[in-house]
């Protein structure tokens, strides 16, 4: 049987009256890729900030490696060190340089040697292409990079899993696939995620299992092959036209016959 | 105008000069203390202590050093408390300046993104760790400017130390001025106060530039 690195029972958030997740249930097997989608204000970003501790839940549980971590005295500094987390805003610390960006978490929270650590973030750097910018402010960084450098900064902390919350929503196109070429690295060699994207060609190609949620539940769960070729249910198949759509007048816009299907 | 008699003035001004930025100096070093405090307070809005910190901010930027003063020196009597007139101008500077500095501060806090927090406890930084390392040197820096500006507005409002008898530049400048020479006076109280308070404003300037490269990184 596969371990599950993560587990959600019943989870309830709301904002005030408005209830977000209604009663979501999900489990992530060890080195399992799970992608969520939806529309917009359907929870998916609420989940994966409910995993981080970043919003308190109202009702429900989680559990990592089989603990609790929303029932007792939790300390979430040390739980927010076993998952990664990368948002869409490029968050990096403008007041450091690379490398101090990457070695706050590991020297100060963990309490790490800085050798160490500094070795690990230069291999880390030189897989994603940045090593010759490790001494640079983060100002000086395009949005593609600033998103790289964060990704780093987060496996350094040696996390359980990693959550990635609509990482190239905010990329120029050109730069969206250097950043998802990091991600699809890390889907390789077997890094647990949850990636909520709405990138779908990326959907499909970092996928174990695509979660289709809206109104705050998980309206489907499947292969991404199932997914998308033969979506179950009306809202699923509704969504993915969308896209469809979408491509359709880009291919329009830009006047380009050969990407009509 | 008595060149001879600014000459030999100059020791006289110079002692007063140096009242007053000792005065200032420490008031404003507290001042800072109290204000970064007080900022926190507000910003993590610790329940009913920022209520009281809010009451305070309003207390000392809504009345004058003056009535700060006399309430420190002769209303504190009354209940049989005798400050020393050294002790009561700096704790009155310190009273005034805290509720600015908390402000300049704050506006410094209220500029750090949300992200910026959120990225900083994601990677396991205990609250501490995340003031310490993440916000306060991005807040710093945005809040050079204002605390400048209340840094010399404090040393300036050092000249209602007179009133409680500390025999500060403006003292010693009003002294003089009885004795009828009220231009030479005048004109070194304008002189000593400049250079005092000219390093100050060109060491600020040099400062918000550097904070401003090391700070937000540009």
């Amino acid at each position: 049987m596969a371990q599950h690195v993560l587990e959600i029972r019943n989870l309830h958030k709301s904002f005030g009256e408005r209830e977000v997740i209604h009663g979501l249930d999900l489990d992530v097997r060890k080195g399992e890729v799970v992608v969520v989608i939806g529309p917009s204000g359907c929870g998916k970003s609420t989940l994966l900030r409910c995993i981080n501790g970043l919003e308190p839940i109202q009702q429900g549980e989680i559990f990592l490696n089989g603990k609790s971590i929303t029932s007792g005295k939790i300390k979430w500094n040390l739980v927010r060190q076993q998952i990664g987390m990368v948002f869409q805003s490029y968050d990096l610390f403008p007041h450091m340089n690379v490398m101090e960006n990457i070695l706050l978490g590991p020297l100060k929270a963990q309490g790490r040697r800085r050798e160490e650590v500094e070795a690990e973030a230069e291999a880390l750097l030189a897989r994603v292409g940045l090593l010759d910018r490790k001494d640079s402010f983060p100002s000086q960084l395009s949005g593609g990079q600033k998103q790289r450098v964060a990704i780093v900064r987060a496996l350094c902390m040696k996390p359980e899993m990693m959550l990635f919350d609509e990482v190239t929503a905010s990329l120029d196109p050109e730069m969206v696939r250097e950043v998802l070429d990091v991600i699809l690295g890390l889907a390789d060699e077997g890094m647990t995620m949850m990636i909520v994207t709405h990138e779908m060609a990326f959907a499909k190609a970092v996928a174990d299992r695509v979660i289709f949620m809206d109104g705050g539940v998980v309206v489907e769960s499947a292969r991404p092959e199932v997914f998308f070729e033969t979506p179950q249910t009306e809202r699923a198949r509704k969504f993915l036209n969308t896209f469809q759509f979408r491509e359709v007048r880009h291919c329009l816009d830009e006047d380009d016959e050969d990407c009509l299907p | 105008m008595d060149i001879d008699y600014i000459v030999a003035h100059i020791p006289m001004f110079g002692k007063a000069a140096f009242l007053t930025i000792s005065l200032a100096l420490a008031g404003i070093l507290l001042s800072l203390l109290i204000g970064l405090a007080c900022a926190l307070v507000r910003y993590f809005r610790v329940p009913l202590l920022h209520r009281l910190i809010a009451a305070y901010i309003e207390l000392s930027r809504n009345t004058p050093l003056m009535i700060q003063l006399f309430f420190l020196y002769y209303g504190l009597t009354r209940v049989g408390i005798m400050l020393e007139g050294v002790t009561c101008a700096i704790v009155g500077l310190a009273f005034l300046g805290g509720g600015y500095m908390a402000e300049a501060i704050r506006s410094g806090l209220d500029a750090v993104g949300r992200v910026q927090i959120e990225s900083g406890l994601s990677i396991g930084l205990s609250r501490l760790q995340l003031i310490r390392y993440v916000v306060l040197p991005q807040a710093m820096a945005v809040a050079v400017p204002a605390i400048a500006a209340n840094t010399i507005f404090l040393i300036k409002e050092t000249s209602v130390f007179s009133i409680i008898a500390l025999p500060d530049l403006m003292y010693v400048a009003k002294d003089l001025m009885k004795e009828g020479n009220s231009n030479e006076s005048n004109f070194m109280l304008v002189v000593s106060y400049l250079v005092l308070i000219l390093p100050v404003s060109l060491f600020f300037t040099r400062l918000e530039r550097r904070m401003r490269r090391a700070g937000l990184g540009h």
